[in-house]
């Protein structure tokens, strides 16, 4: 098996992000903290299936957003990310 | 609902029957070798590879052997059983190594500041956080070879940390070293809220785990 | 939260686990089945959405999926086409085990990114890889039911990328499709081919997409899904010929099954 392979993207932590987030974060744009490279959220590579989620830049493979879930806990590692922009579904 | 999962009729998993008494609470065996990865898989080329025991203090002297100086180090073939935190089991897997005990030895002799705590660190920049004494007395190895061929990149090869009595997250792939340190410093799954430790039959999965 | 802006808010609802239940199940292909869920809360998806879909054994052993929806929305049900992985341990279960009448627990509908919308002008071109199809699917009866001045604002272009012939998934709609001049549809066999095959007999490469895609400059919607090595490929390739990477949708799936 390739391990190339395992890398999937940002749109299968959608539903899990949905637990952070009011909105759907795929279309959200996100600042890479490594080397400020930005891209939609659903074009991070997932990795770590099964321990919890990694999002890399696909840029610079800096993990941008960690998730795990423990007992009782979502824990979540957003220090990858230096700035979000979220498509506003306000009415206004 | 999130808090009364519905029960799928007839769905258990692909998890096979084992003998009682080998598998740990809340594992499964497999015959497969899954692969998980928090990152992409390095390529280091053997020429660039090598392996470092610093202490914590710059101050420390360290101690690094090149590829072939490791390889020219006494191997061993333990044959083991892997128990991942994602709930597979695999027995009896081979592997062949160098002991972690033969390289501390070296180290202590250099005069490497020594510490209760080690963090291994690996191309792709994952670490993992162990107690000394889980890497010493013949519990742990620098393994490049499984099944009697060289260690596949996909699972960690050239070369990998092998720490079969803790879940399989601490035996780190693509290893390129050892930090002694004095005080734990969780490494990179420890962060998130896995286990320091980390003993399968103690179920130490998660921090707060017994 | 200010009360009067938290009022015009159309806040979407908390993404909650539901149990839904088995209407029918299809077999597609040989190894694809699609499954029609009845969802007690459903407010509706858009194409190219996906569920996350989780199974929970009697002693608590937990395995949890994404599939994406390859019904339209306007279709007033929720189908998810599943492709069986021999060694998966989800997807044997819903190809084999799950009978009308059964519940499975699921979330949904997930994503904001990897959707098509009418309102989206211009050509789509769709790259299919295996059940990479399936949320493509849903965005070609979408727009199969828009009506015929909406559709001509928008000409749609398959590339599909299946083993064989038996494992095109959809085949006879998208047959009919094809016949009714409602898309252009260019397989690819990557393995065996019937005898007297015609079309496509290799991997996706730069010459296909260069024949079969619209040129850059009449800047297609690209929707690109599949195992990740294709969709790595195939985006690569768009943006050499000159697509602009924010118009290449790309979505990846896993082998875990």
């Amino acid at each position: 098996m390739q391990t190339e392979e395992l890398r999937l993207d940002g749109n299968a932590a959608g539903g899990v992000l949905r637990e952070l987030f009011v909105q759907d974060m795929t279309a959200a744009l996100g600042t890479c903290a490594g080397c400020g490279a930005t891209g939609p959220v659903a074009t991070l590579l997932e990795y770590g299936h099964g321990m919890g989620i990694v999002l890399r830049c696909p840029t610079c493979d800096t993990p941008v957003l960690r998730i795990v879930r423990t007992t009782g806990l979502l824990r979540v590692d957003l220090s990858g990310i230096r700035f979000l922009s979220i498509p506003s579904t306000i009415d206004e | 609902m999130a808090d009364k999962p519905f029960i799928a009729r007839g769905f258990h998993g692909r998890r096979a029957a084992a003998p009682p008494g080998r598998l740990p609470p809340g594992q499964y065996e497999t015959r497969d070798f899954p692969v998980l990865s928090a990152g992409p898989t390095p390529h280091t080329s053997l020429t660039a590879w090598d392996f470092t025991i610093r202490g914590a203090d710059d101050a420390s002297p360290s101690v690094r052997w090149s590829w072939d100086e490791l390889q020219a180090l006494p191997h061993e073939t333990p044959t083991v059983d892997i128990h991942c935190v994602t709930k597979w089991s695999k027995f009896d897997t081979k592997w062949e190594g160098v002991s972690v005990d033969t390289l501390l030895d070296a180290a202590r002799a250099a005069g490497v500041a020594n510490g209760a705590f080690v963090l291994a660190y690996c191309d792709g920049g994952y670490t993992t956080n162990l107690p000394l004494a889980d890497v010493t007395g013949g519990k742990a190895w620098v393994a490049f070879g499984y099944d009697g061929a060289p260690l596949a990149p996909e699972h960690g090869g050239p070369a990998r940390l092998l720490v079969p009595h803790l879940y399989f997250w601490k035996s780190a792939k693509w290893v390129r070293g050892l930090t002694l340190l004095p005080n734990d410093e969780p490494g990179f799954w420890e962060q998130l809220g896995y286990h320091d430790r980390g003993d399968p039959w103690r179920e130490q999965r998660y921090r707060g785990d017994p | 939260m200010n009360e009067a802006i938290g009022e015009s808010v159309a806040t979407p609802p908390r993404l909650e686990w539901q149990v839904a239940s088995v209407v029918s199940v299809t077999q597609e292909t040989p190894r694809a089945r699609t499954l029609v869920l009845a969802v007690p809360r459903w407010a509706g998806h858009r194409a190219g959405q996906h569920v996350d879909l989780r199974l929970v054994a009697e002693d608590g052993y937990q395995a949890q999926r994404s599939y994406s929806i390859a019904s339209a929305p306007a279709d007033g049900m929720v189908a998810l086409t599943v492709e069986r992985l021999d060694d998966g341990e989800v997807s044997p279960y819903l190809c084999d085990v799950v009978q009308p009448g059964d519940g499975v627990e699921l979330r949904g509908p997930i994503g904001g990114y990897f959707v098509w919308e009418p309102a989206q002008r211009g050509p789509l071109f769709l790259v299919a890889g295996g059940s990479g199809i399936v949320p493509l699917m849903a965005m070609l009866r979408q727009r199969g039911r828009a009506d015929v001045a909406a559709r001509a604002q928008v000409p749609v272009r398959l590339l599909y990328s299946a083993r064989t012939l038996d494992d095109v998934i959809y085949r006879a709609e998208l047959e009919q499709l094809a016949d009714a001049s409602q898309a252009e549809v260019v397989l690819t066999l990557t393995r065996q081919a019937p005898p007297g095959w015609s079309g496509y007999h290799r991997r996706v490469d730069r010459t296909m997409l260069e024949a079969v895609s619209w040129p850059s400059s009449d800047e297609p919607n690209v929707y690109v899904c599949g195992p990740t090595s294709l969709v790595e490929s195939v985006a690569t390739l768009l943006v050499e010929l000159g697509h602009a990477a924010s118009r290449v949708r790309t979505e990846r799936f896993g082998p875990t099954g």
